[in-house]
């Protein structure tokens, strides 16, 4: 076997190891956890599906996006417009085109929809925004993010403005969440080891080298950026119908800074990290809020002031871009290796993209 | 119909402030690459810094009390305090990491600043009266301009003109021009790089305090999220004024004030909630048209 064949063998490893670790941890749960650890599971899975959408575009491009949160609203709004109940929908959201209005989909096609349509302005949006670099491009993606909430917050007949839109249909459980979670994980790694996943890497690490060997930068940015789009679409809907509430300030600042704090705490340069920072971040949250509302320990109560789990999350956020700047994972996959013949032993066998 | 005169005080006193905000801005980027996510909550820190720590819905006066000439230098020093220990705690470690890792560690800075504020005064906006006189109309050229307003675009022009004089005829303003115009080069011909990036820092914080103390007089409340809505705008200034030119912030800075009145007044009235979406729409044809800002900086040129 060559150990061209052998590498790509190790890198498609990388999302079943993965798969088979959240798995496993749905399995102990349902088996052993209680209710409400099945919905802190709920949530996690989703925010893996969130991240995972975010690193196929900020991962292999580079680029950091302030921008994802948008599409996640835009994915959760387009999915409760087509499964809402007309009646509901006349009542609080009078201002919909009357397809729209009679709309009552069922639950999966909605969520693809929702994927598709935030796809879609990632594509309008990207084609713009992309042909920035560095900075301006962050600050770029910022804007975005500015005028998605903007026009969701005061678009009142078709959004509900600040009021939140109520009654989606709650059905997404932990197993709903993990499907999409897998074919998130699936779809990152598919792309990361594609053509053009390999040729955006390539100008992740060295902008002008991957120009001079003739790479389209734009075009591989703007491919990335509506796969991730999608994804990132489909974790708003499976938000919006895990909560049954709608509101578009939970689309801002404090779901772009969990999300990016889980990519970076994971390891921003691979899959491995961004599914690692979701579910390390993820227990400590889970940790930090139940010491908030207090443990009981013997006779003493103690309890944690209420803010403590943001201001930890952000200064662990810190040490680690401070002591471990490429993340826990430093931009390392988990990954099979088959055994290697002799010959190619005097090769280093870690590959660190 | 609003009258021209009406619409210039107010295009320029908002341009103002905007443009100190984006001042302070630049002026970090300027000496260490670091687009500092944390200013809007300096800013809101400030503005906290005049009541008394409860999470009461009414604000009880603390620093506030104070007299203007002891206010004053009062906040710009807790502005430049905190803005200096954030660099001591937390970017002095950064120096060598990439401006991308510096960017989200100030954004995670700001983060929990903004949470230890929410915890300490809790999240609902309190009323403060601070100078109440001073937004007493005054008769100027045919408006009714309130006297802040005349104050702050007095205030922003003695602040460029004082920032300009610092930066043209002090040993720290040379140096600070120089560390922006090549950091290492810089280093290397004796410039005192933590001086420096000290110095940026507590004239940053002093400038987002001068933000602060201006808001609070003109809205009259205290919000948490006072910070997050004026530093957007002034990134967005920084950057197309050109990143780490200081005069294209300032000029930017204007520039976002005088459209976001226009846009205000022109718009139709149905369009006008979405106001910021049209400002923010043109700042990203803005930089499709001009990526490296309006006023590029010799040093943003790449070489290669």
């Amino acid at each position: 076997m060559s150990e061209h064949c052998r590498n790509r063998i190790a890198a498609h490893s990388t999302p079943l190891l993965l798969a088979g670790v959240l798995v496993v941890i749905a399995i102990l749960v349902t088996l052993f956890g209680d209710k409400a650890l099945a919905r802190t599971l709920t949530e996690t899975l989703i925010r893996v599906t969130l991240v995972v959408g975010l690193w196929i575009f900020v991962g292999n491009s580079g680029v950091i996006s302030f921008g994802h949160a948008g599409y996640m609203a835009i994915g959760a709004y387009c999915s409760a417009w087509l499964t809402l109940r007309p009646q509901s929908k006349a009542l609080f959201l009078p201002d919909l085109p009357t397809w729209l209005m009679e709309a009552q989909w069922h639950v999966l096609p909605a969520a693809i929809a929702g994927g598709l349509l935030a796809a879609l302005v990632a594509l309008v949006s990207g084609a713009a925004i992309l042909r920035l670099t560095g900075i301006a491009a962050a600050i770029a993606t910022f804007a975005f993010l500015a005028i998605v909430n903007t026009v969701y917050s005061n678009w009142e007949g078709v959004t509900g403005a600040t009021s939140s839109v109520v009654g989606l249909p709650r059905y997404v459980d932990q197993w709903v969440a993990l499907t999409w979670a897998l074919a998130a994980i699936l779809a990152a790694n598919l792309y990361a080891n594609s053509a053009s996943g390999l040729a955006l890497r390539a100008t992740r690490e060295d902008e002008v080298a991957a120009r001079a060997s003739g790479i389209n930068m734009y075009r591989h940015r703007l491919w990335s950026l509506v796969v991730s789009g999608f994804f990132t679409g489909v974790s708003g809907a499976l938000l919006g119908h895990s909560i049954g509430v709608l509101n578009p300030d939970s689309f801002y600042l404090g779901i772009t800074f969990i999300s990016l704090a889980m990519l970076v705490v994971g390891g921003i340069g691979s899959l491995t990290g961004a599914v690692c920072g979701v579910l390390v971040l993820s227990l400590m949250i889970e940790l930090l809020v139940r010491a908030e509302q207090g443990v009981t320990i013997g006779e003493a109560s103690l309890s944690l002031p209420s803010g403590t789990q943001e201001v930890v999350i952000g200064l662990v956020m810190i040490l680690v871009l401070v002591l471990r700047p490429s993340g826990l994972t430093e931009g390392r996959e988990l990954k099979l290796r088959l055994p290697q013949p002799r010959a190619a032993l005097t090769h280093d066998p870690q590959t660190t993209n | 119909m609003t009258n021209l005169a009406q619409l210039f005080f107010d295009a320029a006193s908002l341009g103002g402030l905007y443009a100190m905000a984006a001042l302070g801005i630049a002026l970090i980027f300027g000496v260490m690459n670091l687009v500092n996510f944390a200013h809007g909550e300096y800013i809101a820190f400030c503005v906290f810094a005049l009541i008394v720590p409860s999470t009461d819905a009414v604000a009880v006066m603390f620093l506030g009390k104070a007299p203007a000439l002891i206010l004053i230098p009062l906040v710009l020093g807790i502005g430049a305090l905190i803005a200096v220990l954030s660099e001591y705690a937390v970017f002095r470690h950064l120096r060598r990491a990439d401006p991308v890792a510096m960017m989200v560690a100030s954004f995670a800075l700001g983060f929990v600043i903004r949470n230890i504020l929410l915890a300490v005064y809790g999240g609902r906006p309190k009323a403060i009266s601070l100078w109440p006189e001073l937004n007493t109309p005054v008769e100027l050229a045919g408006a009714s301009v309130p006297l802040l307003q005349l104050i702050v675009i007095a205030t922003t022009l003695i602040v460029v003109a004082a920032l300009a004089l610092l930066l043209r005829k002090t040993r720290l303003g040379l140096e600070m021009r120089a560390a922006a115009e090549n950091f290492t080069m810089a280093r290397l011909l004796g410039v005192r790089a933590n001086v420096v990036i000290t110095g940026a820092f507590a004239l940053s914080g002093a400038l987002a305090a001068a933000v602060a103390l201006i808001m609070v007089t003109q809205s009259g409340v205290a919000d948490v999220r006072v910070g997050g809505q004026i530093m957007l705008v002034a990134f967005i200034a920084t950057v197309i004024g050109g990143m780490g030119s200081l005069p294209g912030a300032v000029a930017a800075g204007f520039l976002i004030g005088a459209v976001s009145v226009l846009l205000q007044a022109a718009l139709p009235l149905d369009a006008r909630p979405f106001r910021d979406a049209f400002l923010y729409t043109l700042v990203i044809v803005c930089l499709l048209l001009r990526p490296q800002g309006l006023f590029v900086p010799a040093s943003a040129k790449p070489r290669i």
